[in-house]
Protein backbone atom coordinates (compact mmCIF):
# COMPACT_ATOMS: atom_id res chain seq x y z
CA UNK A 1 0.00 0.00 0.00
CA UNK A 2 1.04 3.50 -0.45
CA UNK A 3 -0.26 6.69 0.80
CA UNK A 4 1.02 10.21 1.81
CA UNK A 5 -0.73 12.26 3.67
CA UNK A 6 0.15 15.66 5.78
CA UNK A 7 -1.45 17.99 7.73
CA UNK A 8 -0.71 21.04 9.76
CA UNK A 9 -1.06 22.05 13.15
CA UNK A 10 -0.83 24.86 15.60
CA UNK A 11 2.49 24.49 17.31
CA UNK A 12 1.20 23.73 21.24
CA UNK A 13 1.07 21.25 23.91
CA UNK A 14 -2.99 21.55 22.94
CA UNK A 15 -2.00 20.03 19.50
CA UNK A 16 -0.37 17.12 20.63
CA UNK A 17 -3.53 14.97 21.10
CA UNK A 18 -4.76 16.03 17.59
CA UNK A 19 -1.58 15.16 16.15
CA UNK A 20 -1.62 11.66 17.62
CA UNK A 21 -5.26 10.53 16.13
CA UNK A 22 -3.70 12.20 12.42
CA UNK A 23 -1.34 9.43 13.02
CA UNK A 24 -3.82 6.68 14.09
CA UNK A 25 -6.22 7.21 11.80
CA UNK A 26 -3.79 6.80 8.93
CA UNK A 27 -1.99 3.73 10.50
CA UNK A 28 -5.62 2.06 10.71
CA UNK A 29 -5.47 1.98 7.08
CA UNK A 30 -2.37 -0.22 7.23
CA UNK A 31 -1.58 -3.52 8.05
CA UNK A 32 0.30 -3.42 10.94
CA UNK A 33 0.43 -4.99 14.42
CA UNK A 34 -1.43 -2.79 17.11
CA UNK A 35 1.90 -2.85 19.19
CA UNK A 36 3.95 -1.23 16.09
CA UNK A 37 1.39 1.64 15.53
CA UNK A 38 1.26 2.55 18.85
CA UNK A 39 5.16 2.75 19.19
CA UNK A 40 5.00 4.97 15.68
CA UNK A 41 2.47 7.34 17.22
CA UNK A 42 4.64 7.33 20.06
CA UNK A 43 7.68 7.99 17.97
CA UNK A 44 5.69 11.00 15.75
CA UNK A 45 3.98 12.22 18.79
CA UNK A 46 7.70 12.97 20.57
CA UNK A 47 9.49 14.52 17.54
CA UNK A 48 6.23 16.94 17.54
CA UNK A 49 6.65 17.50 21.14
CA UNK A 50 10.61 18.45 20.55
CA UNK A 51 9.18 21.01 18.12
CA UNK A 52 6.60 23.00 20.74
CA UNK A 53 9.34 22.42 23.93
CA UNK A 54 12.65 23.15 22.45
CA UNK A 55 12.12 24.80 18.96
CA UNK A 56 9.77 27.41 21.05
CA UNK A 57 11.11 27.15 24.18
CA UNK A 58 10.56 30.56 25.47
CA UNK A 59 7.55 31.28 23.53
CA UNK A 60 4.32 31.56 25.62
CA UNK A 61 1.97 31.79 22.72
CA UNK A 62 2.49 31.36 18.96
CA UNK A 63 0.48 31.19 15.96
CA UNK A 64 3.13 29.32 14.06
CA UNK A 65 2.08 25.94 12.23
CA UNK A 66 4.15 22.52 12.07
CA UNK A 67 3.02 20.21 9.79
CA UNK A 68 3.95 16.33 9.40
CA UNK A 69 3.58 14.73 6.33
CA UNK A 70 3.46 10.87 6.25
CA UNK A 71 4.78 8.46 3.56
CA UNK A 72 4.27 5.40 2.49
CA UNK A 73 5.90 3.78 -0.11
CA UNK A 74 6.21 -0.11 -0.39
CA UNK A 75 7.43 -1.29 2.93
CA UNK A 76 9.37 2.31 3.64
CA UNK A 77 7.31 4.44 6.15
CA UNK A 78 9.00 8.33 5.99
CA UNK A 79 7.77 10.79 8.59
CA UNK A 80 8.74 14.55 8.08
CA UNK A 81 8.12 17.30 10.47
CA UNK A 82 8.63 20.71 9.17
CA UNK A 83 8.88 24.26 11.39
CA UNK A 84 9.93 27.66 11.88
CA UNK A 85 11.30 27.26 15.10
CA UNK A 86 14.61 27.76 16.30
CA UNK A 87 17.11 26.14 13.87
CA UNK A 88 18.09 22.80 15.16
CA UNK A 89 21.53 22.05 15.16
CA UNK A 90 21.93 18.25 14.88
CA UNK A 91 25.02 17.25 16.69
CA UNK A 92 23.24 18.98 19.96
CA UNK A 93 20.21 16.54 19.58
CA UNK A 94 21.17 14.03 22.56
CA UNK A 95 19.05 12.28 24.68
CA UNK A 96 20.24 11.60 28.10
CA UNK A 97 21.82 8.26 29.44
CA UNK A 98 19.09 5.67 30.55
CA UNK A 99 20.98 5.15 33.95
CA UNK A 100 21.11 8.70 35.17
CA UNK A 101 17.79 8.61 36.00
CA UNK A 102 15.82 12.11 36.41
CA UNK A 103 12.83 13.40 34.64
CA UNK A 104 13.18 14.77 30.85
CA UNK A 105 15.75 13.86 28.28
CA UNK A 106 13.97 10.27 27.17
CA UNK A 107 12.23 11.77 24.26
CA UNK A 108 14.84 11.63 21.25
CA UNK A 109 15.27 8.16 23.22
CA UNK A 110 12.08 6.81 22.09
CA UNK A 111 12.56 8.33 18.87
CA UNK A 112 16.08 6.28 18.05
CA UNK A 113 14.34 2.85 19.30
CA UNK A 114 11.31 2.62 17.52
CA UNK A 115 12.66 4.61 14.04
CA UNK A 116 15.39 3.31 11.79
CA UNK A 117 16.71 6.34 11.28
CA UNK A 118 16.12 10.45 11.78
CA UNK A 119 17.61 13.18 9.92
CA UNK A 120 17.18 16.51 9.32
CA UNK A 121 17.77 17.67 5.74
CA UNK A 122 18.26 20.85 4.55
CA UNK A 123 15.75 21.03 1.95
CA UNK A 124 13.60 23.67 4.11
CA UNK A 125 11.95 24.78 1.38
CA UNK A 126 10.76 28.03 3.58
CA UNK A 127 10.72 26.17 7.15
CA UNK A 128 13.58 26.69 8.96
CA UNK A 129 13.54 22.54 9.94
CA UNK A 130 13.29 19.60 8.87
CA UNK A 131 13.07 16.31 10.11
CA UNK A 132 12.44 12.60 8.68
CA UNK A 133 12.23 10.09 10.67
CA UNK A 134 12.22 6.85 8.28
CA UNK A 135 11.55 3.36 9.13
CA UNK A 136 10.74 -0.22 6.99
CA UNK A 137 7.37 -1.57 8.19
CA UNK B 1 -6.90 13.14 31.20
CA UNK B 2 -9.04 12.76 34.47
CA UNK B 3 -7.88 11.84 37.73
CA UNK B 4 -10.03 10.64 41.38
CA UNK B 5 -8.02 10.58 44.31
CA UNK B 6 -9.18 8.34 47.85
CA UNK B 7 -7.66 8.01 50.78
CA UNK B 8 -7.15 5.49 53.60
CA UNK B 9 -5.15 5.76 56.09
CA UNK B 10 -1.79 6.77 55.10
CA UNK B 11 -2.17 5.81 51.78
CA UNK B 12 -3.58 7.99 48.68
CA UNK B 13 -4.63 6.49 45.71
CA UNK B 14 -4.80 8.56 42.40
CA UNK B 15 -6.90 7.06 39.63
CA UNK B 16 -5.73 9.03 36.46
CA UNK B 17 -8.00 8.37 33.48
CA UNK B 18 -7.26 9.36 29.76
CA UNK B 19 -3.83 9.74 28.11
CA UNK B 20 -1.17 11.66 29.55
CA UNK B 21 1.13 14.19 27.35
CA UNK B 22 2.89 16.94 27.67
CA UNK B 23 -0.22 18.84 27.74
CA UNK B 24 -1.45 17.28 30.91
CA UNK B 25 1.63 17.18 32.85
CA UNK B 26 1.83 20.03 34.73
CA UNK B 27 -1.99 18.81 36.14
CA UNK B 28 -0.74 15.71 37.10
CA UNK B 29 1.91 16.74 39.08
CA UNK B 30 -0.27 19.39 40.94
CA UNK B 31 -2.17 16.46 42.00
CA UNK B 32 0.57 13.87 42.66
CA UNK B 33 3.59 15.96 44.49
CA UNK B 34 1.35 17.68 47.15
CA UNK B 35 0.63 14.12 48.96
CA UNK B 36 4.19 12.83 48.50
CA UNK B 37 5.27 16.07 49.84
CA UNK B 38 2.73 15.74 52.64
CA UNK B 39 4.43 11.78 53.66
CA UNK B 40 1.48 10.26 52.28
CA UNK B 41 2.20 6.64 50.66
CA UNK B 42 0.95 7.43 47.18
CA UNK B 43 -0.46 4.58 45.02
CA UNK B 44 -0.76 5.43 41.18
CA UNK B 45 -3.32 3.51 39.34
CA UNK B 46 -2.78 3.47 35.58
CA UNK B 47 -5.37 0.71 34.91
CA UNK B 48 -7.34 3.26 32.28
CA UNK B 49 -4.20 5.25 31.10
CA UNK B 50 -4.26 4.25 27.45
CA UNK B 51 -1.37 6.37 26.46
CA UNK B 52 2.04 7.93 28.14
CA UNK B 53 4.86 9.28 26.65
CA UNK B 54 7.96 10.82 27.73
CA UNK B 55 6.77 13.73 29.82
CA UNK B 56 4.45 11.28 31.49
CA UNK B 57 7.13 8.99 32.57
CA UNK B 58 9.36 12.18 33.73
CA UNK B 59 6.35 12.74 36.18
CA UNK B 60 6.23 8.95 37.40
CA UNK B 61 10.17 9.48 38.23
CA UNK B 62 9.77 12.94 39.85
CA UNK B 63 6.94 11.27 41.81
CA UNK B 64 9.58 8.63 42.66
CA UNK B 65 12.48 10.72 43.32
CA UNK B 66 10.34 13.15 46.00
CA UNK B 67 8.77 10.07 47.39
CA UNK B 68 12.28 9.25 48.15
CA UNK B 69 13.47 12.45 49.67
CA UNK B 70 10.25 12.26 52.20
CA UNK B 71 11.10 9.10 53.54
CA UNK B 72 7.58 7.48 51.54
CA UNK B 73 7.52 5.78 48.44
CA UNK B 74 5.06 5.71 45.13
CA UNK B 75 3.49 3.01 43.96
CA UNK B 76 2.38 2.37 40.39
CA UNK B 77 -0.45 0.09 39.94
CA UNK B 78 -2.71 -1.54 37.24
CA UNK B 79 -0.44 -0.63 34.53
CA UNK B 80 -1.86 -1.21 30.84
CA UNK B 81 -0.08 -2.95 28.39
CA UNK B 82 0.50 -0.11 26.40
CA UNK B 83 1.89 1.74 29.02
CA UNK B 84 4.09 -0.96 30.82
CA UNK B 85 5.73 -0.95 27.11
CA UNK B 86 6.58 2.68 27.19
CA UNK B 87 8.30 2.18 30.83
CA UNK B 88 10.02 -0.76 29.59
CA UNK B 89 11.63 0.95 27.24
CA UNK B 90 12.80 3.68 29.50
CA UNK B 91 14.32 0.80 31.47
CA UNK B 92 12.15 2.09 34.33
CA UNK B 93 10.63 -1.29 35.60
CA UNK B 94 13.03 -2.06 38.24
CA UNK B 95 13.29 1.82 39.32
CA UNK B 96 10.05 2.25 39.85
CA UNK B 97 7.38 0.43 41.79
CA UNK B 98 5.44 -1.37 40.02
CA UNK B 99 2.44 -3.46 40.90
Amino acid sequence: MNLSEAKDFVVSTASLKEVRDFCREIFDKINLPQEQKDELVLAIAEAAQNIVKHGYKGVEETTDRMEIKISLKDNDLEIGFFDKGKAVVPENVKHRKLDDIKPGGLGTFFIKQIMDNAVFKKDQNGWVNHLVLTKKI
Amino acid sequence: MSYKVSEEGNVSTVFLNGEIDMDVTEKAKEVILPLVEAGKEVHLNLKDVSYMDSSGISVLIESHQKALEKNTKVVVKEVSKSVLKVIMMAKLEQILNLE
